[in-house]
């Protein structure tokens, strides 16, 4: 067999936000080879820097450092060779199906009659014929995305970028229109030499791709790269397919660290501070209570995301958060649940919010928040202030998001109380009740 | 029955005052001040050409009219596309764009009149200074909202559709054709429609302005009805306002509801509407085969022609590196000179005002409080009826549907058109002029607020309805704690706009002849207008510019708080 051609490449990609002290890193130092006949999938939770190398590798993008080059040159802007399947279809609503179709032959200047023809076999062959002058709001979602993806074939892309392109759908669409993509690449009839899908979701990059990049955030890196030896079509019930999926799943949980590791330094201090998970608290509670019923105390990730019937990405975060408040430990793709973890899923309510407000109390970006909070004169900080002040951490909107949680998890564990109409966080102090 | 969207123009509440803005204000000092300049020069008398009163000249009267508003609309679209762009695509221009634009469009533009047509007729044949004038006018009426809701879609377009765009290699053109125009279309259409309306208005009242011996006229709709007033012809009158009438409501039917019907095709939504735009002139368009086959062997070629043509050229174009060396060289240079435009027009400005006596500030100071004083006045009378009779319509749909119609109907007649006839009415009650003033400002600015209130009442969820009831909510009670409340955001919206158009009203409301004389009363507009007659340029540039100071000041430290305090607490969704 002769050596793959290498269509495109990312030599030390590294992609950073603003300046000086304000200066994040998205993704950094990535190094990645796409190659001819290539169904790549980039896997990882969100966050972690997937969309914005898929938009490097678009050249929508220009990273801050590193090159990228497609067939041994240097991109400079779009890549012309290139073309996006959006999450959100991004079809231009006041356009006709067809005419959402045509755009691409339209801008690269194909003369009528055979942007039609075009057109009208490629929605065809999705199977959208008598749908030409519909629009898109007639259409419901699978039958959108089919738009957009006869869209993004009609000016024959060397590489197709699928930007989670299942994950607006509903459940049966998706899994209809996954196996029709792979009915079109695997017998040949695409006009592409390589596909490159991002999604957060392992059991659809284990169904699709032969090759598996794994990305995990803060900053945002590849962490495993591993082949996916699967013969097409891939039954999602067979052992050797759950077997890799355990494998992918191992490697995105990761295992429990050492406290200190876990938790992070205060915001300000030096070392890295922790992001905290976006979590459902009552979601939190329902994943402790079922493995602490198993004999064991234990659990695979991969079976409690069927059992639970959660996303793969929502699963990590919900096991992420019981690692850091010390409720669960995490290994090789298994939770198990600790002492604390058990004696939350057996309290009742009172309980489990001081349970929880014991935990995060020894969180150091709560033992921070509640130590300015007692030494500010009013006990109390605006909103803006604490997230000003986080944003030496992280960047802006995660640095918002960090507040969210810090505020929910506070209030629920009665630490402190929100005012939300002058947006501050404040202690409650008897004084200050007698004073409202 | 669909209500336009409450508009508002404060795009970043947030803002705060910048160097920018005081060099904008310097920048209008200066233009206000090469104005008064040329003005000096202007004829000592005018005699503008003889208004006829016959019914026969109505149609080319209405005509004539109707296209001044035609051009300078084409104008502002024109502008308005230009500028958005430019403040949407360029950082550094945005940081002085917007600002002026804000105060811009903050200022009370009626109070420019004077200047203006006394400078234009200082360069210009009398007859084209007083057409320009008008037109001119009324662009500055028409063009700030435009901007900004161009400015505003612009910049709000959703990132994947942009990213659509840019992984699909559209050229600017077919950006601008495929993307930004069709996003920002329903905009665009709804402020061309209040801009239309806001342009009426200024019409009126820029078709006759008598100062002294100065008497500008243009024949149209606004001469033929005041010139009808002066002469007490009853008969003329109510010719006048029903041929204004039937143009405003030919226009509605035949342009703007078509547009309407058209445009909904541009949300962005992806839910089928039940309740959207209907037009049934726009569906006879639709209908027609005629109008098919022009698009058919017509547009539509001639459209795909062009696109290729744009399409051969941009592949042709120059590099961007060097076009973007050459355009930032031409900022240079444009902005040495807007510069040293500014400071020698702020240098002859300050030359002017330094002459006016401390007697003269005195009174523009005095006249300043009275016009605020009365433009208060207006907004309080304005609020006590429109807020019951708002309510009142606005959770009654029976009483709705009949009063509505005609309170729009209501609305569409410009209040300039209507001062003459009120005046007559007026001024021989007592108080006189002082009284019939604030009157006057109602006149033009209640329908703004009494809009809001149906819009806010008839937005108040039903179930809050049901709880209020429920829970024996009465009287006093009632409007406190459930519908003020409830109110308020669209309270501050509509109050913004109609204390913004009483400004406006005052240099045609407190200064005005009829019947051969001359009436006048204390106030801001009143020293503007008798300034302008007298032929006292420091006094009319003090005025001008106090007014002007004035507004924005009073904008920035109320209505926006105001308006940020019912963005924050009040709003329901």
């Amino acid at each position: 067999m002769a050596a793959p051609t290498p269509l495109l490449e990312l030599q030390n990609v590294t992609q950073a936000y603003g300046t000086g002290a304000k200066r994040f890193v998205a993704v950094s130092g990535v190094s990645l080879t796409i190659y001819e006949g290539e169904f790549v999938a980039l896997l990882g939770p969100s966050g972690c820097g997937k969309s914005t190398l898929l938009r490097i590798i678009t050249g929508l993008q220009k990273p801050s450092e590193g090159r990228v080059l497609y067939r041994g040159q240097p991109l400079t802007g779009v890549n012309p060779h290139a073309t996006i399947v959006f999450q959100t279809f991004a079809l231009f609503p006041w356009l006709t199906v067809q005419h959402n179709v045509e755009l691409g032959l339209k801008a690269r200047g194909v003369p009528k009659p055979e942007r039609r023809e075009r057109a009208v076999a490629l929605l065809d062959k999705v199977g959208l014929d008598g749908f030409e002058t519909a629009f898109p709001r007639e259409l419901s979602g699978g039958m959108r995305q089919k738009v957009g993806f006869a869209r993004a074939m009609a000016v024959e892309p060397e590489l197709l970028c699928l930007d989670e392109p299942f994950s607006a759908l509903d459940v049966l669409s998706a899994e209809t229109l996954r196996g029709e993509l792979l009915d079109l690449w695997t017998g040949g009839e695409l006009p592409t030499k390589a596909i490159l899908l991002v999604t957060h979701n392992i059991e659809e990059a284990v169904y699709m791709a032969d090759r598996i990049v794994i990305m995990d955030k803060d900053p945002g890196r590849v962490v495993r790269d591993m082949k996916v030896d699967l013969p097409y079509p891939r039954s999602q019930k067979s052992a050797s397919f759950l077997s890799v999926v355990d494998a992918v799943y191992a490697v995105l949980a990761g295992r429990t660290e050492a406290e200190y590791v876990e938790m992070g330094t205060a915001p300000g201090q030096p070392g890295r501070t922790r992001n905290l998970p976006e979590i459902s608290i009552s979601g939190l509670a329902i994943l402790l209570e079922l493995v602490s019923q198993s004999p064991t105390r234990s659990a695979n990730l991969y079976d409690l995301a069927r059992e639970l019937k959660l996303d793969s990405d929502e699963l990590l975060e919900l096991a992420e958060a019981a690692e850091l408040l010390g409720f669960a430990t995490i290994d090789e793709g298994d939770i198990r649940v600790t002492e604390h973890g058990v004696e939350y899923a057996e309290a009742d309510v009172t309980e489990r919010k001081q349970l929880f407000a014991a935990r995060i109390r020894r969180l150091p970006i709560f033992e921070w928040l509640l130590d300015m909070l007692e030494k500010e004169e009013d006990h109390e900080m605006e909103w803006d202030d604490v997230q000003e002040l986080l944003e030496r951490e992280f960047p802006s909107e995660e640095a918002e998001r960090n507040v969210e949680t810090v505020v929910e998890w506070g209030r629920y564990g009665e630490l402190f109380a929100y005012d939300d109409s002058r947006e501050v966080i404040y202690l409650e102090t008897p004084d200050r009740e007698e004073r409202e | 029955m669909r209500l336009p969207k409450v508009f508002f123009p404060g795009q970043n509440l947030e803002r705060r005052l910048t160097w920018a803005d005081a060099l904008i204000l310097l920048g209008i000092v200066a233009l206000i001040g090469f104005g008064v300049q040329l003005a000096k020069d202007a004829p000592e008398v005018v005699r503008g050409p003889e208004i006829s009163l016959s019914p026969a000249v109505l149609p080319v009267y209405a005509a004539l009219s109707t296209g001044r508003m035609l051009a300078a609309y084409l104008l502002s679209l024109a502008f308005s596309i230009a500028y958005g762009y430019w403040a949407a695509n360029s950082r550094r221009a945005s940081k002085v764009l917007l600002p002026l634009l804000d105060i811009l469009q903050s200022v009370p533009i009626l109070s420019f009149l004077p200047v203006v047509l006394l400078s234009l007729s200082a360069i210009l044949p009398q007859k084209i200074a007083t057409e320009l004038a008008s037109i001119l006018l009324i662009f500055t009426s028409q063009a700030w909202n435009l901007t900004f809701s161009w400015y505003q879609s612009l910049t709000t377009i959703p990132k994947d559709l942009r990213e659509a765009a840019g992984i699909f290699q559209l050229n600017s053109w077919m950006r601008f054709k495929t993307l930004q125009l069709p996003f920002g279309m329903i905009g665009l259409i709804w402020n061309s429609m209040m801009s239309w309306a806001g342009g009426w208005f200024f019409l009126m009242a820029a078709e006759i302005f008598n100062v002294g011996e100065r008497d500008f006229r243009l024949p149209g709709l606004g001469s033929y009805l005041q010139e009808a007033a002066h002469q007490g012809n009853t008969r003329a009158i109510l010719f006048g306002l029903a041929t204004l009438t039937l143009v405003i409501v030919a226009l509605d039917q035949l342009v703007w509801r078509p547009f309407l019907a058209w445009s909904h095709r541009f949300r962005l939504d992806m839910v089928h509407d039940e309740d959207a735009p209907t037009s049934w002139f726009y569906d006879v368009l639709m209908d027609s085969s005629l109008m098919a086959r022009v698009r058919r062997h017509w547009i539509r070629p001639m459209a795909e022609s062009f696109d290729l043509w744009i399409h051969r050229r941009a592949e042709a174009a120059p590099k961007r590196v060097e076009r973007a060396r050459r355009a930032n060289w031409t900022a240079w240079v444009l902005t040495g000179a807007a510069a040293a435009a500014i400071a020698y027009g702020g240098w002859r400005a300050v030359g002017l005002l330094v002459q006016v006596p401390a007697a003269g500030w005195g009174q523009v100071l005095l006249g300043i409080l009275t016009t605020l004083l009365r433009v208060t006045a207006a907004l309080a009378v304005t609020l006590a009826w429109t807020i019951p009779v708002g309510v009142a319509i606005g959770t009654n749909p029976r009483l709705a549907r009949w009063l509505q119609p005609l309170a729009q109907l209501a609305a569409s007649i410009p209040a300039t058109a209507l001062f003459p006839v009120f005046l007559a009415a007026l001024v021989s009650l007592a108080g006189g002029l002082n009284i019939a003033a604030i009157a006057l400002m109602m006149a033009g600015t209640q329908w703004y607020l009494l809009f809001n209130v149906i819009a806010g009442a008839s937005a108040i969820p039903r179930d809050l309805h049901f709880t209020a009831e429920l829970m024996k909510i009465r009287g006093w009670e009632r409007w406190k704690v459930f519908l003020l409340p409830s109110l308020f955001p669209y309270l501050i919206t509509g109050s913004i706009t109609a204390s913004g158009g009483a400004w406006n009203a005052s240099i045609v409301a407190e200064y005005a002849q009829f019947s051969g004389q001359t009436l006048k009363t204390l106030g801001a507009g009143a020293i503007i207008a008798d300034s302008t007659a007298r032929g006292d340029f420091p006094l009319l540039l003090a005025g001008t510019l106090a007014m002007v100071f004035t507004v924005v000041m009073v904008n920035r430290l109320l209505w926006r708080r105001l308006y940020k305090l019912a963005e924050d607490r009040f709003r329901m969704d």
